[in-house]
């Protein structure tokens, strides 16, 4: 058996048992939260750590998602499942329109300009009061299909869960597949992508596209889930937890990203303690893990077992 | 009609006067290092905040704000020295990494230490306006314009005049050159990081008395900063004042004529613009990093 495919197994058996562990409705909360955050954290790392593109914006798409589903849903009385795949589309529409523009960009220059959109698109969501009820938030309808409603914190345990399983593979299938080839030789050298016969632009368009959907469907699900919406989930403290995620666990590993993503989520819970720390330490956590880890927790060890198998 | 326009042109000036330090202390890192600091806007949120609160525990002002200034040099060679030199030649995303977490921790202590409330520095020398054709200009802005336009000459003769700011530019021109001739390059690094966190916290300390200063004034600063370095061209000293004003008087004229609530949108939509259609910015080298 492949490693990943026993690392997928692994982690299939764990969100099936977990639930027995899980005491009451706060640790399925936390749960929860950690699979959501999983399952953009995976796709985000197909773009940052497959390919080397960085995005410091992916929030912004998270929350078109978010405000999609909420807007259409409570405004406009849309059926949730309709709302959801409109924010999905609105988001792919415009991660295709300008990820062209974007992805010419490299190093610095790609920071800032993922930056500035994802800064563009939170204030967009700020300032227009009479849909998104600005820094005030605005309640979020329940999600319902064919009559069915999801409610509940293990109702949506099992639908996270399933999301999470679903991207995860889908993920390590891409990796392996000849297109996650060419998005790692994209990482390795552009060049040498494009004289070995890789479309180098298309193959970045397709990974922000995919990278930028998947958050955003995921912002509709925390949307319904967590039934209430403030621009901070746009915002760009929000991008920074998502690409903090990437790195912790690992740049190109999607366990990694799990990891990180797991680490992250739990880090505030643990941290209120210290009240007003939080920011310091999680600072902290990012400088010391890019100098003594740069390449995140998961690779890190892998070569260092590997070594010793060696 | 006119005097309205003039009244937007002088805050334009006066928040660009600000932008513009900000951009010539990103500048400064970027040349010498290839480093994006997004920490440069602590800077400035550390500069405002310790001249405010060290006024309010009594302090003079002239001995406040140099011991503002102070605070973040030490601010700034902390992160070159704890945080960029360990990290050696580290990938662009990494730097980019390490600098957001160094500015996530400055905020997070001035938070833990200063707390969460806005603070305001006094004018330097009053609030009277003056008026000039039918627009007023408040005192504190002719401070920060003119303070600014001293900074930008003393960097002016620094570099054009002195050993040291030579060596600073043969580092930013070719590194390992730099280095053949005798030039200690990790010294030029930390220079740079000293000199820009008290650009910054120049900055800050100017515009204390205009807008409120609080531990989260930092993010927004140092992006515009940011914004308007690129807008003149990373890199370029005299781009980085250009698009520090351009950014503030474009600002200025959108909260006038179009909207207040997209003011602050503005530099993001400008930076967009400017990394698509000339990623050199408008005096940037041509050596670009596009693909």
């Amino acid at each position: 058996m492949k490693p990943t495919t026993r690392g997928f197994l692994f982690l299939a058996f764990v969100l099936a048992v977990l639930p027995l562990a899980l005491p009451n409705a706060y640790y399925y909360d936390l749960a929860i939260r950690m699979a959501i955050n999983a399952t953009i954290a995976v796709g985000l790392n197909l773009l940052v750590g497959y390919t080397g593109q960085i995005s410091l914006g992916h929030a912004g798409f998270f929350g078109i998602g978010a405000y999609a589903s909420a807007i259409l849903t409570s405004r406009y009385g849309l059926p949730s499942a309709l709302a959801m795949g409109l924010g999905a589309a609105a988001t792919a529409a415009l991660a295709f329109v300008v990820a062209r523009p974007i992805l010419k960009l490299k190093g610095n220059y790609l920071a800032m300009a993922t930056l500035g959109l994802g800064i563009i698109l939170s204030m967009v969501i700020v300032n227009e009061t009479e849909f998104t009820g600005g820094p005030d938030g605005m309640p979020v309808d329940a999600f319902s299909l064919f009559g069915l409603q999801i409610a509940g914190e293990q109702a949506w345990y099992g639908v996270v869960a399933v999301l999470l399983l679903f991207v995860t593979r889908g993920a390590l299938n891409l990796i392996d597949a000849p297109a996650g080839r060419a998005l790692q030789a994209i990482h390795g050298s552009e060049v040498a992508a494009r004289v070995a016969g890789i479309d180098v632009p298309s193959f970045k368009v397709r990974v922000f596209v995919l990278s930028a959907v998947i958050a955003s469907v995921m912002g509709s699900v925390t949307a319904h889930y967590v039934g209430f919406l403030t621009p901070g989930v746009a915002g760009f403290f929000h991008s920074i937890e998502l690409i903090t995620m990437v790195v912790l666990g690992g740049m190109a590993s999607v366990f990694g990203s799990i990891l990180g993503a797991v680490v992250l989520t739990l880090l505030p819970q643990l941290l209120s303690a210290f009240e007003g720390w939080e920011t310091v330490i999680f600072g902290l956590i990012l400088m010391l893990t890019m100098i003594f880890l740069p390449r995140g927790i998961v690779p890190t060890l892998r070569l260092k077992f590997a070594g010793r198998a060696a | 009609m006119l005097s309205e326009l003039l009244q937007f042109l002088f805050s334009g000036l006066t928040v660009g006067a600000m932008y513009a330090l900000a951009a010539v202390g990103f500048s400064l890192i970027y040349s010498a290092s290839g480093v994006i600091n997004f920490a440069q806007g602590e800077f400035i949120m550390l500069g405002g905040m310790s001249a405010a609160l060290l006024v309010q525990a009594g302090v003079p002002l002239p001995l406040a704000i140099t011991l503002a200034i102070l605070v973040a040099v030490v601010a700034g060679l902390i992160v070159e020295k704890l945080a960029i030199e360990p990290a050696g030649n580290a990938e662009v995303v990494t730097l980019v990494i390490i600098t957001i977490g160094a500015s996530l921790t400055l905020r997070g202590l001035v938070e833990v230490f200063l707390g969460k409330g806005n603070h305001a520095l006094p004018a330097f020398s009053g609030e009277e306006p003056i008026a000039i054709l039918g627009a007023t200009l408040m005192p504190q802005s002719l401070w920060v314009m003119g303070v600014t336009l001293v900074v930008v000459v003393a960097l002016a003769l620094f570099f054009g005049r002195t050993t040291l700011g030579k060596a600073v530019l043969a580092t930013s021109c070719n590194k390992l050159a730099a280095q053949l001739v005798g030039v200690n390059t990790r010294f030029v690094l930390l220079l740079a990081f000293g000199l820009s966190a008290a650009l910054g916290a120049v900055g800050g300390i100017l515009v204390a008395p205009m807008t409120y200063t609080s531990y989260d004034a930092g993010i927004m600063m140092g992006l515009k900063g940011f914004v308007a370095a690129a807008l003149g061209g990373l890199g370029s000293g005299v781009g980085a004042i250009v698009g520090g004003l351009l950014l503030g008087i474009v600002e200025a004229m959108t909260a006038g004529y179009i909207s207040s609530a997209y003011k602050d949108a503005m530099p993001f939509v400008l930076i967009l613009l400017i990394l698509f259609f000339l990623p050199q910015g408008i005096f940037g080298k041509k050596t670009t990093d596009r693909v």
